[in-house]
Parts: C-alpha cells; sequence; structure tokens
C-alpha cells in the first residue's frame, strides 16, 4: 500500500483550492467567491473570470468582508472567503465569532499561507494557532487538507456541508500523492496505510513528512507503521482514532501547527479520555517562525521528517 | 401602514415595553432604546414591506439589522407588535431560557432576528452582504441598518463605508442614532467623531437628516431616502435623538444607556408613556 503513496507532481494546496472553487462555482449557482486584495495568491483568478458578477472584491478590509459572507449568507449565498489564514482568523475572530460561527452562517472560509511553509515573508505571517482559534467555536467545521487533490476535492465537498467551516492549505510547491478521484468526506478519516506497530495521525503538509518517515523506517528498521491522514481536525474522527490505537498501542500526530490547540491536543484528549496510550505530539512548542524556505523551516522548529521518525521511535519505546 | 397619529400611540406602547423589559431583567439598555422608538415604530409600521411570519433569507421583503445590538429592547417589542413572536414573551427578556438574549442573536431561533450583534461595528458589514445578495437576485426590496453614533468609533464600520460606495450599493438605508453619548459619557469627551456629515460625505454616501423624535420628520425622511436610493449611492441618514427621550429623569445623561430603573422610577417613567395597546403581562403566563 506505501507503494501507492508516491509523489505524481508538485503543486500547491491553493492551486487546489482555486482549481476547486472554480469546480465548485460551475456545479452551485449560489456560489460567491470574495477576497481582500489577494486573488493572485489564492488562486481565485480562474473562478473571477468564470463568474465575474459572483465575485466580490473587498480590499483589504477583512473585517468587513467576514460580515459582508455572514450577510450574502443570510440572503441564501454560499459565500467562500479568500485571504491569507493569519487575517483568515486572528484578524477576524470576533466577526467570526459573532456574525458567523454564533449566527450559524453558511460562510466557508478559505485560509491560504497557513503555517510555517509560508517562508520567507517570516512570523507575521506564518500563523500556527489558526485551527485552535477556529475548532474552538461552536459549530465550526476546521478542515487542513495535506495536498492538491484533497484540497481541491475538499473546496468542492464543503459547499454542500449547511454550516460554517475554515479551510486552511498553504503556499508551497509540495508532493501530489492523494488520488486525484478520491472523495472527500468531512470528518472521515483517511487510512493510508495499514501498520501494526505504531499509529501516526498526520494533517496538512506534515501528511507527506509522515509518509516518507513511514516508508523510511519501514524499509531501515522494520517498523509497521499504521498511517492515517486526519483531514477534518474537527469533527475529528474519533472512531478512527480509537480503532487504530486499540491495534497498535502508541501513537504519534503530526502537524504544521501550534501544539496547543491542535491535532496533537485534540487527539490526546480522545486518548485520555477513552483509551489512554503513549502519545508523541510533532507540532511548534509554544513559538513563533522566523523567515526561511519552508525546507528549512519545518526541521528546525521540530516538523521534519527526521522529527516524525524520531518520535515514532519513541512513542514504540514508550508501550 | 398606520398614520402618524397611530404610530406614535404605537410608539408610546413599544416606550413602556422598553422601560418595563429592563426593569423585570434588571438590566438592559434603556436610554438608547427609548431614543430610537420613534424610528423603529416608523419603520415597521409603516416603511418597511416585511414578514412576521419570517424566513431567514428576506428574499423579496424588506429587510432590517440592528447593529447597535445593546438596544434589543426596542427591536424585541416592535417585532413583538408586529407579529414575529407573542408580546407575551417580552417578559422573559434576559431570561434563563429566553428567546430574548441580552442582544439580539439567531441562536435561539427569535423569529426576527437575521445575525446576532452586539459587539459593535459588524451589523453593516452584514447589511451590506444582505444587499448585495438582493442585487444579485434581482431582488429590490431594501435593507435598512442602525448603528449607534459611538459605535462609528469602530474601524470595520470605515471599512464597510469604503466598501458600499465604490460598489454602489444603492439598496441600503443606513441609520445613525446620533444622540451624542454612549456608555462612557458624551462623544465629544471620549472620542470625538468630528464632522460626521462631511465624514460621511467625504466617503461617498447621499447623507441625510433627521429629527429621530419627530414621528412625522422621521417618516417623512424615511419615505424622502427610498426615493434616494437606486442611484448608485448608499443612504446615510444622521438620525438626532435624546437618550432617554421622553422619560424626564432619563434624558441628557449618558447614565441611562445602560441601566435598568427601579421599582420606584419605573413607575415615574410609565406615568409619563401612555398605555395604548395594552401592557404584556407580568411575570409571564
Amino acid at each position: 500500500m506505501l507503494d501507492k503513496l508516491v509523489a505524481t507532481d508538485k503543486k500547491a494546496t491553493r492551486d487546489g483550492f482555486g482549481a476547486g472553487l472554480l469546480e465548485v462555482g460551475k456545479k452551485n449557482p449560489d456560489v460567491v467567491a470574495l477576497c481582500a486584495d489577494l486573488v493572485g495568491s489564492l488562486k481565485m483568478q480562474g473562478f473571477i473570470n468564470e463568474f465575474p458578477d459572483r465575485f466580490i472584491q473587498v480590499g483589504i478590509a477583512e473585517a468587513n468582508m467576514m460580515g459582508l459572507a455572514a450577510g450574502l449568507a443570510t440572503g441564501g449565498k454560499i459565500p467562500y472567503t479568500g485571504t491569507f489564514a493569519n487575517f483568515s482568523t486572528g484578524r477576524v475572530y470576533d466577526q467570526i465569532r459573532q456574525s458567523i460561527a454564533y449566527s450559524h452562517k453558511n460562510v466557508k472560509i478559505c485560509a491560504s499561507h497557513a503555517g510555517l511553509t509560508l517562508g520567507e515573508d517570516g512570523a507575521t505571517h506564518q500563523i500556527l494557532e489558526d485551527m485552535g482559534m477556529m475548532q474552538m467555536l461552536p459549530g465550526m467545521t476546521v478542515i487542513n487538507p495535506c495536498d492538491y487533490n484533497q484540497t481541491k476535492a475538499a473546496t468542492i465537498a464543503i459547499a454542500d456541508h449547511e454550516g460554517p467551516v475554515y479551510l486552511r492549505f498553504g503556499r508551497p510547491g509540495w508532493p501530489v500523492f492523494i488520488p486525484e478521484d478520491m472523495p472527500f468526506e468531512i470528518g472521515k478519516a483517511l487510512k493510508l496505510k495499514e501498520g501494526s506497530d505504531v499509529s501516526v495521525f498526520a494533517t496538512g503538509h506534515l501528511v507527506w513528512n509522515a509518509v516518507e518517515a513511514a516508508r523510511q523506517l519501514e524499509k531501515e528498521e522494520g517498523i509497521s507503521v499504521e498511517l492515517i491522514n486526519i483531514h477534518t481536525i474537527k469533527p475529528l474522527d474519533e472512531a478512527a482514532i480509537l480503532e487504530s490505537v486499540r491495534k497498535t498501542g502508541c501513537a504519534v500526530t503530526a502537524e504544521e501547527h501550534q501544539r496547543l490547540g491542535g491535532l496533537g491536543s485534540s487527539v490526546a484528549e480522545v486518548l485520555a479520555e477513552n483509551h489512554p496510550t503513549p502519545l508523541e505530539i510533532v507540532a511548534v512548542q509554544d513559538s513563533f517562525g522566523e523567515s526561511g524556505k519552508p525546507d528549512q523551516l519545518l526541521p528546525k522548529y521540530g516538523l521534519g521528517v527526521e522529527d516524525v521518525k524520531a518520535a515514532i521511535k519513541r512513542a514504540i519505546k514508550r508501550k | 401602514m398606520a398614520d402618524i397619529q397611530e404610530l406614535r400611540r404605537i410608539a408610546s406602547q413599544v416606550r413602556r415595553d422598553i422601560v418595563r423589559q429592563t426593569h423585570f431583567a434588571s438590566s438592559g439598555h434603556p436610554g438608547g432604546s427609548l431614543g430610537c422608538a420613534d424610528f423603529f415604530t416608523a419603520l415597521y409600521f409603516h416603511i418597511m414591506e416585511h414578514d412576521p411570519s419570517f424566513n431567514m433569507d428576506g428574499k423579496g421583503e424588506d429587510v432590517f439589522v440592528l447593529s447597535n445590538g445593546h438596544i434589543s429592547p426596542v427591536f424585541y417589542s416592535v417585532l413583538a407588535h408586529s407579529g414575529y413572536f407573542p408580546t407575551e414573551e417580552l417578559a422573559t427578556f434576559r431570561k434563563i431560557g429566553s428567546r430574548l438574549q441580552g442582544h439580539p442573536a439567531t441562536h435561539e431561533g427569535l423569529p426576527g432576528v437575521r445575525v446576532a450583534t452586539g459587539s459593535l461595528g459588524q451589523g453593516l458589514s452584514v447589511a451590506l452582504g444582505i444587499a448585495l445578495s438582493k442585487k444579485m437576485e434581482g431582488d429590490d426590496r431594501m435593507v435598512y441598518c442602525l448603528c449607534g453614533d459611538g459605535e462609528l468609533q469602530e474601524g470595520q464600520i470605515w471599512e464597510a463605508a469604503m466598501f458600499a460606495p465604490h460598489n454602489k450599493v444603492d439598496n441600503l438605508i443606513l441609520t445613525v442614532d446620533w444622540n451624542g453619548v454612549q456608555i462612557d459619557g458624551p462623544n465629544e469627551e471620549v472620542l470625538s467623531l468630528g464632522d460626521l456629515p462631511k465624514k460621511w460625505e467625504a466617503f461617498g454616501w447621499d447623507v441625510m437628516h433627521m429629527n429621530g423624535n419627530d414621528m412625522e420628520d422621521v417618516v417623512n425622511t424615511l419615505e424622502d431616502a427610498k426615493g434616494h436610493t437606486g442611484r448608485g449611492k448608499p443612504v446615510v441618514i444622521l438620525m438626532k435623538t435624546g437618550m432617554g427621550y421622553p422619560v424626564d429623569f432619563m434624558m441628557g445623561t449618558h447614565k441611562w444607556h445602560g441601566v435598568a430603573p427601579n421599582a420606584e422610577q419605573l413607575e415615574t417613567a410609565l406615568a409619563q408613556l401612555e398605555e395604548t395597546l395594552g401592557d404584556y403581562p407580568y411575570p409571564a403566563k
């Protein structure tokens, strides 16, 4: 099964969003899009070319964008907002909380350039707290797809989900390894590989690092890794997590996010309450990022392939 | 459509509801609510075409968004008297398990409320979003929005103020309750609003003025404002009101922004406000 997990290409998840937005726009006439002066970065031009009357350029005014989206949703539209993850969450938290989440508005908050892999722009833009903020909001669905194909499929799928969604993706070219025709099911974990020694739960860009870590450890040390892609952080697929750890007896999580409030802490809650299990969390340890290249930043902040491998070995040792 | 005399009678009952709601809840915001009672009454009983059977999307009807959600008592009273829910429910204002939350919310399913407001500065953006959805649908009904004057200190208001003229959102009429006071004191002392008419003009809005405590002027100005829509510009009405109007001991001070009247004060206030449509029973039956 691991043989199938090969990178066919390198494409950015934000390109998957742009392609998905165009497709869902063709499929559903209620879909409208808003952007806060980042059309190029969010890859929204395809949608704009096809549906100029269903696109709203709001300028550098994210708070207003969230309110407009809430109003459009009130009027029966399905608005997709586009800006960087930092400006999609922390900058507009209260607007999302009151006008969208508490008011049950069917708004899709689409957030690019999340995490360290944004790269050279540095910590001002590298948000690592966004999933935590968003998953604390009652009724908010939080999705962090792992490659171009999954992001595209998720962008299309969320239109059919009634309620607010936070969709998080990123800037850099990244291996494409999820089959193009794989359907996206919100809240359903995706098992990428069966294994017996350890369960690895990974999300976003870190899924590929987990694939590499599993491949290397199997080859180098004969470790059998069960690899599960948690693309939906909330609602979390608790059943899939518990079923896997009951078999393997230990777990590792991997994410491009702050440790506090991310996938690791969510999995820890599930395990502690239902099936206490040794758990190692690969995440940023209470720190801001810095400028650099993605392949320099991930290892520096403990999110490289070697970090995932080391966490797997520590988890197995604790069994 | 009610005439001026009838509107005055309704507004008097709405004002009784406001002081009674806040008294029975021992909390809430009577000052701004009283000042805006004439505006709300004119809007819901004369100006807007709206359907009390309530559809969230508001398609084919006029829609109102209350941005300064703390004046919920006046909003709830006109909604109840319009038939959105029984007036008896006003007795549950701010009580546990009620649909009449301290600030308006959709969460409990109260008919007539389309978005939660209270954290200030957000309602105008939402109203603009509804206005855009109406334009996309070819729906020629209006969107009305009310903001407080202190609320204009929020930055999001000016993001929205810049957006609307650029995008020619001319199916929206914003009213600003320009009573000159906010919770900590007069606007001029807390944070001066400067030359408000010039500010809105500079942002590209069609600026109108009205005396919000003169029912005839309220009705005429709102009717006139309708005639200003569809001209490529959003419309703003700067509405002068008196906080607490017309209850003598509540007027001319910011102290009644967010304080409920006690039993004695309630009686004094009610003695100044004619009971016209009948008080809702308290406690709730």
